[in-house]
């Protein structure tokens, strides 16, 4: 057990950052380069006031039309956001890594906290997928791959809970939560979940146009 | 075309007409026309209800009409115009008017010299055109791009050769247009042809066609070129060459010659390609970049952009070339040369050389004013209304033709004067 | 999953086009073709928009078939996604020549690329570009409703929507130039004005079936002493359904002409009726097919046009308009130009009596006639009135006896929908309102 932990925290940790780095990276040179030679009539409309205007709106809750008839997604999605990216980065046991690894650190999160908002992603999942099964807009157009996206990135969490709680096998699950957390690293580039990134610059895009070329809002 | 030599090039000033003395009398008075070199200068005038006559430098036509429009100096100086009796329509020129009536005539075309006239016609719903009063025995179901050859000889249009019933996509597709040459169609149809141009002789014709939705190319004298292109702009004989005109291939525009590409295809626009006389030097408006609008002279980029070219005029020799361009903030610049001149207006015309290329003069707007500018400097005045300028044969001399404070005036100016 | 009972398979209509279309293609055409498209003329937009939507449904509610159809799914602007873009991507083109029907009878017919699920999806993705992505590949393949086909053919042909021959325009401007002199009597529509300050532009169904408004811009620009011209050669017409059809390289013909005509007779700008498509091709969508980054001379919309009047003191109101009336935000230039307010200053100095209709400005509901979905003919007309109750239920909920529709393919749509849902409502142009209520000084007593 001891080996394999070191294996996924050691080398796997290794590829699944670089993966994760060198896949973002490359995703946005060949994005960037085929929006030069085919999207040019729409690239050349980007503009960093109106992109930043966009994103910026579209980033408080319930500003934007479309999340105010939306709440109960409008709180899931914004809690759920918040927590998936404010847990790893924050929690105690993984800035402990980068100082045991990189000898730098930051701010944490209260252990109590981080379990709370683990709690809150994971519920969120839940209504994701209670929604998703339920509700005909979404169900509509999920397939097979949306169900895996959902279990891919709420594994990281629910193992990390059972793993802190010291449910089941503490080892086995610690192993679990690293694998799965770096595999979901390692698929942003390439799955759905590449909106992390590429949804800043589609939000950019959109706020350019109804911005600047058509003098509306676009939320 | 009249002897610019004869012209009465006299330095100074004259006023031609007073055109608030000629606005007596009339209900009203349309939009003035000079006449190429100066001396006269006409309007339709409205004489009462439904009666309309054409002034010429204060004296009306003889006949009136129930409508008049369109009056145009020909290059030689002879005025025409589109006028109908309420029933038939015919062309007067210089208060002539041609024996024959017809259903409708438009799009007056004069010959390079002037000497002969052409229009559109309709008669009982069919389409062709008329020469010198002589009409089409031919006339089609719908007949538009009408032409007339710089000599004269020969008009041309695009025509469609069999009827089309309401919503026939099929039909259509099948081919139902051609080019008609002084009536008489090409064999070969088309899903579409547009643009038929002459060669300078008259002789030949070449045109854009669509074969299919999807496939462009060029059509000479009814033969297509063997290359599809996705979009094609109209051809142009280039004097002593072949036939060009801008082709797309792959998303970007080039030139091809005679279906082979002359200019390689990696421009986002390119169109209004020109030559020297001798068909030695070529040159068009292309944009290298999306949004960024050059002139390419041999295909050598001018290394000024503006988002908009236009007017893009090569001098006879092929030695120098001017176009327009106009800025983000919808000024106008005058470029020659691949130089801007100094001034920023809110309009400018089209550039036009003097006869041995050295000088280059061109209309221009400021403050709702005109003037003329001569290699980028203004003349000493400005006025309400100014004509296109036109050298002197010896190109020391710009005539200009003006309104100024409601007198239509005469100026011929020396280079000395801007 | 349940769902497999929604879908355009239920709801085929017939058309000569789809049909005749459809019956012509092989799968190896329709694969050629599909790939042909996404390589060579889709990108990084594309390939984003698919990659990244997360197929919540969030934008379902922006669509109004989706509103109009009790919450069936296959109407979302991501469920029509699904069954067209998607699958052709999937299977990488290897679709069969009935898919190619459905997937053309989707995005011709039930989608009016109006772009308000823009607003709605947390990415921004635009649906409408999609769809236009569809349509592009049904235009090549042969595969698209009749009568918009017969209209695309009719602008390659005559460079108008109507197949207005050259001849007829001109006719129809001078005859509107006497019309017009029984009012005013010196009126005139100067034709062919070089170097005016004003073209004015209109759309191919005003010299051939509304000629009252060629009319009453005429008065209107006449009373104001505007400086303006009307072309008597192509290029008058700034219609372009070819944009609609997916026929890309005439769009760019048309645009050609259109800001080549105005070019030729070196006006400072174009201004053009009420007509919203129009205005989408001309700033938006054409001018970018010829590399022109805006208009290459400025368009100014009839709404900012009158705005501009009032402003200038140049147009006055005689009277009030006293009915109460309300304003449809037609989406090419409210959603594509943010008019809205300037609009409402020019109802609101008319007409003292206006109500607003909820939702408006940018997220009025669309017509459901516009995206060349009226100009898909007879077949699809109760696809769009079906697909646009709630259009019905809005202009109800105002009570307003006047609809005031500043867009002809708006007002066609509008016109289906007040009928086939018993509105008893009036329909009217802007400048209908604006010609029965303003200041005519040059008028005969």
């Amino acid at each position: 057990m001891v080996e394999i932990y070191n294996f996924v925290v050691g080398p796997l940790a290794w590829v699944g950052w670089g993966i994760f780095v060198v896949g973002i990276i490359y995703k946005l040179i060949y994005m960037y380069s085929l929006a030069r030679a085919k999207d040019y009539s729409s690239l050349d409309y980007m503009s960093l006031p109106f992109s930043l205007r966009s994103i910026f709106v579209w980033s408080i809750p319930f500003y934007a039309t479309n999340w105010k008839r939306n709440p109960a997604m409008t709180v899931a999605t914004f809690l759920f956001h918040i927590c998936l990216i404010a847990v790893p980065v924050f929690l105690l046991a993984h800035v402990v890594l980068w100082q045991k690894f990189f000898g730098i650190t930051w701010a944490t999160l209260p252990d109590q906290a981080a379990d709370y908002m683990t709690l809150a992603v994971i519920a969120a999942c839940v209504f994701f997928g209670v929604r998703r099964a339920t509700d005909l807009r979404a169900r509509y157009v999920t397939s097979y791959k949306d169900w895996l996206i959902l279990i891919l990135v709420a594994s990281p969490f629910v193992t990390g809970f059972l793993a802190y709680h010291q449910i089941f096998n503490y080892k086995f699950m610690i192993i679990l939560h690293i694998v799965s957390g770096l595999a979901w690293l390692a698929l942003i580039p390439f799955t759905r979940l590449s909106h992390m990134f590429l949804g800043l610059f589609t939000r950019a895009y959109a706020g350019s146009e109804f911005g600047k070329v058509r003098h509306v809002k676009d939320w | 075309m009249q002897d610019k030599s004869a012209w009465n090039w006299e330095p100074g000033k004259r006023v031609v007409l007073d055109t608030a003395k000629c606005k007596e009398g009339f209900e009203w008075l349309e939009e003035l026309q000079a006449s190429p070199d100066g001396e006269k200068c006409a309007a339709v005038v409205n004489l009462g209800e439904l009666e309309f006559s054409v002034c010429v430098n204060g004296e009306n036509w003889g006949n009136t009409y129930s409508r008049i429009w369109y009056p145009r100096f020909g290059p030689d100086g002879r005025l025409s115009a589109l006028c109908s009796d309420g029933m038939e329509w015919t062309v007067a020129v210089d208060d002539e008017p041609w024996e024959e009536g017809h259903g409708y005539l438009f799009n007056t075309k004069f010959s390079r010299d002037g000497s002969v006239i052409a229009v559109a016609l309709q008669d009982d719903m069919k389409y062709g055109m008329a020469k010198d009063g002589e009409a089409w025995e031919n006339l089609f179901d719908n007949a538009n791009n009408f032409a007339l050859s710089p000599t004269g000889n020969a008009t041309a249009a695009a025509v469609q050769v069999e009827p089309l019933d309401q919503a026939d996509i099929n039909k259509f597709q099948g081919g139902i247009f051609s080019v008609a040459v002084d009536g008489r169609a090409w064999d070969e149809r088309f899903v579409n042809v547009w643009t038929p141009v002459f060669d300078p002789a008259g002789e030949r014709v070449a045109a854009q066609v669509r074969k299919t939705l999807y496939d462009y190319t060029i059509a000479v004298d009814g033969k297509i070129w063997p290359g599809n292109y996705t979009c094609v702009w109209e051809p142009a004989f280039r004097p002593g060459g072949g036939i060009v005109a801008p082709v797309r291939s792959g998303g970007k525009w080039g030139l091809a010659e005679d279906d082979n590409l002359i200019w390689d295809a990696k421009y986002f626009q390119c169109w209004h390609q020109a030559f020297s006389a001798d068909g030695k030097v070529a040159a068009a408006i292309v944009s290298p970049k999306y949004g960024k609008f050059t002139v390419a002279v041999d295909k050598a980029e001018w290394g000024l952009y503006f988002p908009v070219v236009v007017d893009l005029v090569l001098s006879a020799c092929g030695s120098r070339a001017a176009a327009l361009g106009k800025d983000e903030d919808e000024m106008w610049t005058i470029m020659v040369d691949g130089a801007a001149w100094p001034g920023r207006y809110a309009r400018a015309w089209t550039p036009v050389f003097s006869p041995d290329a050295r000088r280059v003069a061109a209309k221009v707007e400021t403050n709702g004013k005109y003037t003329v500018l001569l290699d980028g400097r203004p003349f000493g005045q400005d006025f309400d209304q100014v004509w296109d300028p036109v050298f002197s044969p010896e190109g020391d001399k710009v005539l200009i033709r003006a309104v100024d404070n409601g007198q239509y005036c005469r100026i011929v100016a020396l280079t000395s004067e801007f | 999953m349940g769902a497999v009972e929604y879908g355009i398979q239920n709801r085929k209509v017939d058309d000569i086009g789809l049909i005749q279309g459809a019956a012509r293609l092989t799968p190896e055409r329709i694969q050629k073709t599909i790939q042909k498209v996404l390589a060579g003329e889709t990108g990084a937009k594309l390939k984003a928009y698919s990659e990244i939507c997360v197929r919540c449904g969030l934008c379902a509610e922006a669509c109004h078939f989706y509103m109009s159809h009790d919450g069936d799914p296959s109407y979302s602007p991501v469920g029509k996604v699904k069954q067209t873009m998607w699958v052709m991507l999937d299977k990488k083109g290897k679709v069969s020549p009935e898919f190619i029907y459905q997937a053309a009878q989707v995005a011709y017919t039930e989608c009016n690329l109006c772009k308000r699920c823009v607003q709605y999806c947390p990415f921004g993705i635009d649906t409408a570009y999609i769809m236009l992505v569809v349509r592009r590949i049904c235009h090549l393949l042969g595969v698209i409703p009749q009568y918009i086909q017969d209209t695309a053919h009719s602008h390659a042909s005559t460079m108008n929507q109507m197949w207005v021959k050259d001849d007829e325009w001109i006719d129809a401007l001078q005859w509107q130039e006497d019309e017009a002199r029984d009012e005013i009597p010196n009126l005139r529509i100067p034709l062919e004005k070089e170097g005016a300050e004003i073209m004015y532009s209109v759309i191919g169904p005003e010299p051939k079936f509304r000629t009252q408004l060629i009319m009453q811009a005429a008065v209107l620009m006449n009373e104001a002493g505007m400086d303006w011209t009307m072309p008597a050669t192509t290029g008058w017409d700034n219609s372009d359904m070819a944009m609609y059809t997916g026929d890309n390289e005439i769009m760019a013909r048309l645009k050609r002409d259109h800001f080549e005509c105005a070019q030729r007779l070196k006006v400072k700008r174009i201004v053009m009726g009420e007509c919203g498509h129009a205005f989408r091709s001309i700033y938006d969508m054409g001018n970018r097919a010829l590399a022109w980054r805006m208009h290459p001379v400025p368009v100014v919309h009839a709404l900012e046009f009158y705005w501009e009047l009032l402003r200038d003191g140049k147009l006055k109101v005689a009277k009030p308009f006293e009915k109460t009336v309300t304003l449809h935000d037609p989406c090419n230039v409210i959603r594509g130009r943010g008019l809205h307010e300037k609009a409402r200053e020019v109802v609101r100095a008319f007409c003292p009596n206006f109500i607003e209709m909820i939702p408006n400005r940018e997220h009025n509901y669309c017509c459901s006639a516009g995206g060349g979905v009226i100009n898909c003919g007879p077949p699809f007309k109760n696809v769009r009135v079906q697909g646009n109750r709630v259009k019905a239920e809005q202009l109800k909920a105002t009570g307003a006896e006047v609809c005031i529709s500043p867009c002809h393919n708006c007002h066609g749509g509008l016109e289906d929908i007040i009928h086939g849902y018993k509105l008893g409502m009036e329909l009217k142009f802007l400048i209908d309102i604006i010609y029965e209520c303003m200041e005519k000084p040059n008028a005969a007593e």
